[in-house]
């Protein structure tokens, strides 16, 4: 939490592709400003490799405002590193210390192929919203707002379960690389409103057994995602999952369909 | 069958069967420690109380039936989840770092394992090859009277509490059982069933070793 400058060693995952087996590599981050982010760090040290005809640093980003989901590498140690609330992008250096190591490494899943150094591939959860995360809505000129009437606290929680920004810090920090808190906010969040009810039987099958199908391991109840995820999405919509999905076995009667990536 | 079959499927579904088994075993351990306690009345509670659960075959062989089901559901289910689960981390981190595992949840695979040995062992010991068949008070303590043998039931109890510790809570997890205003409790409640059996399961051989249950 100080003014001075940084001298820091990174260790860094590189990897040139996704059949490339990958290595660390240890490149040196000098004069770094505690007021910088972590991806701003990031961006002088690749200027410099970029000076010495070296090869960037792969890394996701997007908004760098915290919100989007596209950031994200395991920061010595943990998911989107040791802040908590916090994406990689929201990271500041004033939370390192002069002369720090920093362990860099991608999102490591089955579900999650590494495309290059610090860039995963993240469509697996595209395609579990695509199974089942959609409502069927009436088309044309817009309703009016309060024509649905949806009590407070529901829609309180169904905007907790909602604040989910995709980036799959659940499934990195998790020990199981299981996708159980992501697909369950997603389920939980529609769940929980009025316009999710039409498909409300099936979604959750269809999501899990998309979840199942991507590679994902299974929930341990460690907790870990929780911990990890920089908007606090809560261990209680894995819960609630469960039980969608059990509820949906009980009630409907359509077998799951055996999905194929 | 279908249904069934398709729970099954699901990495949820096998956590649902893992839980339901989990239930019906951690029951019947509690039922075993009340039974028990009829050590603490003495020889002819402790003999009087087996005779008569051995008057009741049906009771008995139902239950070992229901056990033996519920043993074969966990089991598998936790071997076709751990199989998953490895393959779904793929490589390895260099530096990890855990924020909220507990040692109970970080062991399960290292308890269940010992679990099974142990409950095979105690079986050995008191069901299947007993020192003085019929006596069943005089096996118990004259077994405990051993160091060694009183060391095992103390490790294997150890394992048990953990291994429920984290299954208990995890029960209610994954039955879905979830509520913020009592989700605070489902923790208290895993450490005073999991507490109970294993302080109360404790106290036979550390008594015994200790003089103060005696033939």
């Amino acid at each position: 939490m100080s003014e001075e400058l940084l001298n820091l060693t990174l260790h860094v995952w590189r990897q040139d592709g996704p059949n490339d087996s990958g290595r660390f590599e240890t490149h040196k981050a000098n004069d770094i400003t505690t007021h910088m982010s972590f991806l701003e760090m990031l961006d002088v040290v690749n200027e410099e490799l970029i000076e010495n005809g070296k090869l960037p640093i792969a890394f996701d980003h997007d908004c760098r405002e915290g919100i989007c989901g596209t950031c994200g590498m395991v920061i010595n140690g943990v998911a989107h590193g040791p802040q908590k609330l916090t994406t990689t992008c929201q990271l500041h250096m004033r939370q390192f210390n002069d002369g720090d190591e920093i362990w860099l490494e991608p999102w490591r899943a089955s579900g999650f192929p590494v495309l290059k150094d610090l860039v995963v591939d993240r469509t697996a959860f595209d395609r579990i919203i695509q199974a089942g995360g959609y409502i069927s809505i009436r088309t044309g000129s817009a309703s009016e707002a309060n024509e649905m009437p949806i009590a407070k606290e529901i829609a309180d929680q169904a905007m907790d379960a909602a604040e989910c920004i995709g980036c799959g810090a659940c499934v990195a920090a998790c020990p199981n690389a299981s996708a159980s808190l992501f697909t369950a906010a997603k389920i939980s969040h529609l769940s929980l409103l009025p316009q999710g009810q039409a498909e409300r039987q099936d979604r959750s099958r269809k999501m899990v057994a998309q979840m199942d199908a991507e590679g994902f391991g299974g929930c341990t109840n460690h907790g870990e995602c929780e911990e990890a995820c920089p908007k606090g999405v809560s261990l209680r919509w894995i819960a609630r999952m469960n039980r969608e999905l059990v509820r949906s076995m009980v009630k409907a009667d359509a077998p799951i369909e055996n999905r194929k990536r | 069958m279908q249904r069934a079959l398709t729970l099954q499927q699901t990495t949820i579904g096998k956590k649902v069967i893992m839980a339901l088994s989990g239930v019906i075993i951690v029951g019947f351990t509690l039922g075993h420690f009340l039974g028990n306690l009829n050590l603490y009345l003495g020889p002819e509670a402790m003999d009087g109380y087996a005779e008569k659960l051995q008057s009741l075959p049906p009771l008995v062989w139902g239950t070992r039936l229901v056990l033996l089901f519920a043993f074969g559901a966990h089991i598998s289910s936790a071997l076709s989840l751990w199989v998953r689960n490895r393959q779904a981390r793929g490589s390895r981190y260099e530096k990890r770092k855990d924020l909220a595992t507990d040692y109970a949840a970080r062991t399960m695979y290292w308890s269940g394992p010992i679990l099974l040995l142990f409950v095979v062992y105690h079986l050995l010991h008191f069901t299947i090859l007993p020192a003085h068949p019929g006596e069943v008070y005089r096996n118990v303590v004259e077994g405990f009277q051993n160091p060694l043998i009183a060391s095992v039931y103390i490790a294997g109890n150890l394992a048990l509490g953990f291994h429920i510790f984290h299954g208990i809570f995890s029960a209610f997890q994954t039955l879905g059982a979830n509520h913020p205003r009592y989700n605070s409790y489902r923790r208290d409640a895993a450490i005073a069933i999991s507490a109970a059996i294993t302080i109360g399961n404790l106290s036979f051989p550390l008594s015994v070793l200790t003089g103060i249950v005696t033939l």
